[in-house]
């Protein structure tokens, strides 16, 4: 017994917060991590280009070891196209996240700090955004340019940023009153640099539990944009599986399923990790048990 | 010898939101290295009259007249920019509430730090060995060691230590403390009071203390200016005016504050009848509708500073009875 009981020394140091140690929290981590690894490593594990008709079409999940996921309809890989199509999917979904996190951050900003004039004309502008169906915009846009992953990204980012401006002129307008933005500008500090360096980092918390959502919402608005045949054709996205699956989901439902899986699970995780985001971005977390 | 030009001088400054004047025409010297009072009691505009030195007032709030003179410009009227490098470099401003005062989400000794490199030329390792001094001087122990801890890691007491350090790091002559002691424990306020008469005199700052509490005012100050219903009614170097204010205002405040031994002794606490709401509306002294001594004569034009001992300014037109005996107290 005495060789079991542990050394009240030997107790690790790093306590990490409650937050972290939700399990739920660990198994959002451990899923986003393996997209992650998957999408920069998709070369090395995919076996197949996912566009290659290498076996007989529809073969089932796990019938064939060359193939485990099974092939669609012209024989094309499913597991090549699942790792492959990851990469566009996470590209669109982190790329349009930035896209929109920094244009609704500037408009949010400004509004929020000088409000006036400034703020009524911003607010009009985003409403404008927000009263446009999300996905007609992103169809209009990708109607008149060529479909690409940058113009998909670029035209997500542009209909998702009103909800970030809305957070940020919310969290500006009432960090503006705060006494530390006051002292600050007793110390002679320019507009730019409160907004910058005393504001903005307090804001950033709830921007970026709002930007995983962003993230989240991307993916999605991506595989809706990529179901819909708008995508870009010569690449594969979780989306475009599940679109090419479709014609086929009464028979062979795994098609759709898998990549929907996929989705649900990545989308799932980053969302329970925004939700965390908030404990984690809080200076003050480490002191709590 | 030349008399130095003061450090700053209110000239009829006049503050208001629109519709609503608060502060009506102040005027106040503050010579260099002196420290002064600014005592009322709450809505007098005594901390609209400090905010508007330094033009940092609430949105609508305007300086509607008057000028501010420090070093020869006026603040009033000065670019933004240029106002920009008297805020902190200059006159620097501590605030009432410590708490929440730092900004939360970044180590304390960089925010000094940060104030250093915004006015002068000092390289990063250089500002930091000054904030470590600063923090120093301010009483903070292991200041090297607390240089990178977050404003949550420090009590009240502390935290004002802190801003201390922070308004003084660029050596301005001017100080203005907005109620530096309010938020804190009793016996921590007479340590940051101290602590802030020392630094006034090993730096020669000028103080413009907001306070409420004339307490404070008699042990750390050397002039006092009375200030009701936006304007000063009395300012009078210490000794004399604790020893018989001249006005009825004053004379109640002094009369309705604790003295030592109070505790123990059946007196019953006087008041000031009336609030200072009354003054809406009136067009003579704005404390005649609480004045024991009110005559029909006061209700018509504001009374005017007058010289009333050396250095001693009081506005009101019974000056003659209020100097009478115990005045206040005998109306009661």
């Amino acid at each position: 017994m005495s060789l079991l009981a542990t050394d009240p020394n030997d107790r690790p140091r790093l306590r990490l917060p409650k937050s972290l140690r939700n399990p739920l929290f660990v198994l959002a981590v451990i899923v986003l991590l393996g997209v992650l690894v998957m999408a920069v490593f998709a070369a090395q594990i995919a076996p197949y280009d996912p566009l290659d008709m290498v076996n007989m079409p529809f073969l089932w999940p796990f019938a064939d070891p060359s193939s485990p996921l099974g092939t669609d309809q012209l024989g094309r890989d499913l597991f090549s196209g699942i790792v492959q199509g990851s990469r566009a999917t996470l590209l669109v979904g982190f790329s349009s996240a930035v896209l929109g996190l920094m244009i609704g951050t500037c408009v949010g900003a400004l509004a929020g700090y000088f409000g006036g004039w400034v703020d009524i004309i911003l607010m009009r502008v985003t409403e404008i955004f927000q009263t446009m169906p999300t996905l007609l915009l992103i169809i209009v846009i990708l109607a008149i340019g060529n479909p690409s992953i940058p113009l998909i990204a670029i035209s997500i980012g542009l209909a998702a940023w009103p909800m970030i401006a809305r957070l940020a002129r919310a969290e500006f307008l009432s960090l503006r009153e705060a006494d530390f933005v006051m002292a600050a500008r007793a110390l002679g500090y320019p507009t730019g640099r409160i907004i910058l360096r005393e504001i903005l980092p307090n804001a950033l918390p709830t921007l970026i539990v709002g930007a995983s959502v962003l993230v989240a919402n991307g993916i999605l608005l991506e595989s809706a944009v990529s179901f819909l045949n708008l995508g870009d054709p010569n690449v594969v996205s979780w989306g475009s599986l599940i679109g090419n699956g479709r014609t086929q989901i009464r028979s062979e439902w795994y098609l759709s399923a898998l990549p929907g899986v996929a989705t649900v699970l990545t989308v799932l995780s980053l969302n329970i990790l925004g939700d965390r985001l908030t404990d984690i971005l809080n200076p003050r977390s480490g002191e709590r048990s | 010898m030349i008399p130095k030009p003061p450090v700053l001088e209110l000239l009829k400054l006049e503050v208001g939101f629109p519709g609503a004047p608060i502060v009506k025409g102040i005027d106040l010297k503050i010579e260099e290295g002196e420290k002064v009072a600014l005592v009322g009691e709450s809505g007098c505009g005594k901390s609209l009259t400090a905010f508007s030195i330094l033009r940092l007032l609430p949105q609508a709030a305007r300086i509607t007249g008057g000028q501010v003179i420090f070093d020869g410009h006026d603040l009033a009227t000065l670019p933004a920019h240029e106002l920009r490098r008297i805020r902190g470099k200059g006159i620097a401003l501590i605030l009432q509430e410590p708490m929440t005062s730092l900004n939360p989400v970044l180590p304390i000794g960089l925010q000094v730090a940060e104030n250093i490199l915004q006015h002068e030329k000092l390289s990063r390792r250089a500002a930091k060995e000054r904030v470590i001094e600063l923090l120093d001087l301010v009483g903070i122990p292991n200041p090297r060691e607390r240089y990178t801890m977050y404003p949550h890691n420090f009590s009240g007491g502390m935290r004002q230590r802190v801003m201390i350090a922070m308004a003084i790091a660029c050596n301005p002559r001017l100080l203005i403390a907005d109620e530096p002691t309010t938020a804190l424990d009793v016996t921590i306020q007479a340590q940051v009071m101290d602590l802030l008469e020392d630094l006034c005199s090993k730096l020669s700052m000028a103080m413009l203390l907001i306070t409420h509490d004339l307490g404070a005012v008699a042990q750390w100050t050397d002039r006092v200016a009375v200030m009701y219903a936006g304007r000063i009614v009395e300012t009078a170097p210490i000794a004399p005016f604790f020893a018989g204010p001249q006005h009825p205002y004053s004379q109640g405040l002094m009369n309705s504050s604790v003295d030592d031994g109070w505790h123990y002794s059946s007196h019953r606490l006087t008041e000031i009848t009336g609030n200072v709401h009354s003054a809406l509306g009136e067009r003579g002294c704005a404390f005649a509708p609480r004045c024991p001594l009110a005559a029909p004569g006061c209700r018509e034009t504001p009374p005017p500073l007058e010289l009333a001992g050396p250095d001693w300014h009081v506005a009101c037109y019974r000056r003659a009875e209020a100097m009478a005996p115990s005045p206040v107290a005998a109306s009661h």
